[in-house]
């Protein structure tokens, strides 16, 4: 673990993160690295704070404590344009997908390719439906983000998160909603693009089995902290009470699937 | 001290926390409010290079509304025929009824109705639009794509708002004073020559008709300012988004009077 860290250098630093919402600590001087070139998954209960983790790196919250430096830039001490110009780096497919609802599918796709490119619409073309073709969903290019399930929003959020061909990739929950087929396809486009264009990828899953068959090092967090870290492998053989827990996703152990609250009994 | 007395002192602190709770409250909205404005106006040049985004919300914001201000203004403009000449004939003054009309449709009628039909036309569209874009994530989206949502978003929708505002309340107007002339000389049998020829000889351009103008680009302003702002601000969930959308409405509304009442008086007061 400590030679991976001197080898690799890492994409995203985390030190000390802390960060609230009101009262509620969500990160309590959490401290994590993504590794370039790698897959890096998130794991832990929900309302953990994984998609608020991907916020801070996106730069779109504040942490209150600790510093977040991506690709060797401070995320919090950037001008607007400076993190502008890191986010143009970053894909991001948000957990609800985030499709601009006055858009159709492809024009959906294209639409950061359009903003940020001047590239003339036959290669648009091309572009766009090569990234659909990726997510099975050629067919669909003229649907309206309304007409869509939920599962097939995601894989179009997925196509437009990687349009830019970005550096970094964080998929929320790429995963939920879909089929054991499409889950299996998009398992393997997120190992390919990982490996052919050297992206460097962010997990966030519940799908335990599936994501670890595919991540290079994984991060268990909970109540504001990250419980385990290491390699599917390590994890799997990990002595912690909290690790074997979540990878077997027993309901009782020490990671709470309540939400804090007072005593049941008291409270009926 | 008894235990009435307590009581009493713990209410009085806490209304007066409730109090100094909601000022804070309003307060910081207002600031928020202000530099949001700032912002969108910030990106209002590089918006006028984009003509492509403004003509789109012209047409939603502006071309759409057409229709409730044209039937409204015919309406508005029947019945002050019909009130102006039971009040005219009184004093055998029928033939200024042209005057009269066209003074209260150019200088008030005109841009305060068609403003409160815009803020309950147009900007409440724009709220819920702005407010469910924020809801479904998509402005978080398209700001983790690197595109600012105040620039392709707010400010295309900020600047249609501020031209159409002006057009809407000429088209009341002049529409108005149409139906006040189908009112007044088809129906009622006013001389239609006095009508026109008085009507044009006292309504002034400066006084009258680029006063009223101003007003109209106020209100423009303000309402489509309140609206974008209000939906920008929403607490992003489907309650949220619908109080945002009334208090476009009810904040519009008073906005335009209150600022009617003071536009008026510098234009024509001397107070
Ligand atoms: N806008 C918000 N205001 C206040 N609290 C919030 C807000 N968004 C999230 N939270 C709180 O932050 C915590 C973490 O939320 P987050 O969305 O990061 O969870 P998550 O780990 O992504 O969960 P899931 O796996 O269910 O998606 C939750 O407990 C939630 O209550
Ligand atoms: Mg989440």
């Amino acid at each position: 673990m400590k030679e991976n860290n001197t080898q690799n250098p890492s994409l995203v630093t985390i030190r000390n993160l802390s960060f609230s919402r009101g009262q509620r600590v969500i990160f309590d001087n959490a401290s994590l690295d993504i590794q370039h070139g790698k897959i890096t998954a998130i794991m832990g209960p929900s309302g953990s704070g994984k998609t608020t983790l991907l916020k801070l790196i996106g730069g779109q919250l504040s942490p209150s404590h600790g510093t977040i430096v991506v690709d060797g830039l401070n995320i919090n001490q950037l001008s607007r344009s400076e993190l502008y110009t890191l986010r143009k780096k970053m894909g991001m497919l948000f957990q609800s997908g985030a499709l601009l609802t006055d858009l159709n599918v492809f024009d959906n796709v294209a639409y950061p390719i359009r903003e940020h490119t001047a590239l003339p619409e036959t290669i648009i073309r091309t572009l766009v439906l090569m990234k659909l073709q990726a997510v099975g969903l050629r067919g669909a290019r003229h649907l309206s983000p309304n007409e869509l399930s939920g599962g097939m929003a995601r894989r179009v959020a997925l196509a437009r998160a990687i349009a830019l061909d970005p550096m970094m990739v964080m998929y929320d929950e790429p995963f939920t909603g879909q089929d054991p087929i499409s889950m299996g396809v998009l398992i393997k486009l997120i190992k390919t693009l990982n490996d052919s264009v050297g992206l460097t990828s962010i997990i966030v899953s519940h799908d335990v089995q599936e994501t670890a068959a595919i991540a290079d090092y994984i991060y268990i967090m909970s109540s504001g902290k990250i419980i385990g870290q290491g390699t599917p492998q390590e994890l799997k053989h990990s002595k912690s009470e909290w690790v074997q827990q979540f990878m077997n996703g027993q309901p009782d152990g020490p990671v709470k699937f309540h939400y804090s609250s007072d005593n049941y009994f008291d409270d009926l | 001290m008894t235990y009435s007395h307590l009581g009493q002192n713990l209410k009085m602190i806490t209304f007066l926390s409730a109090i100094g709770q909601s000022v804070i409250a309003n307060l910081t909205k207002t600031g928020r409010g202000t530099l949001f404005l700032k912002q969108t106006l910030s990106c209002t040049f590089s918006v006028l290079c984009h003509p492509r985004l403004i003509i789109k919300q012209l047409f939603s914001v502006g071309v759409l509304t057409i229709l409730i201000i044209t039937i409204s203004g015919l309406f508005v403009g029947m019945v002050l025929g019909l009130q102006g000449y039971y009040i005219l004939s009184d004093f055998g003054a029928e033939e200024t009824l042209g005057v009269m009309i066209a003074a209260s449709l150019v200088r008030e009628l005109g841009p305060v109705v068609s403003a409160l039909l815009f803020a309950g036309r147009a900007g409440s569209s724009l709220t819920a639009e702005i407010g469910l874009m924020k809801a479904t994530e998509q402005l978080s989206g398209m700001e983790m794509m690197a595109v600012d949502p105040i620039q392709r978003i707010i400010c295309p929708r900020f600047l249609a708002g501020c031209l159409s505002m002006p057009l809407l309340a000429a088209i009341f107007s002049m529409v108005g004073i149409l139906g006040g002339q189908l009112v007044g000389v088809t129906l009622l049998g006013v001389d239609e020559g006095a009508f026109w020829s008085q009507m044009q000889s006292s309504i002034d351009f400066y006084d009258d008709i680029l006063n009223g103008v101003i007003k109209s680009l106020v209100f423009g302003f303000v309402v489509t300012w309140i609206s974008l702002f209000e939906g920008y601000d929403a607490i992003p969930t489907s309650e949220g988004v619908s109080r945002a959308t009334t208090r476009t409405v009810v904040y519009s509304s008073f906005a335009i009077l209150g600022m009617d009442f003071i536009l008026t008086a510098l234009m024509f007061g001397d107070i």
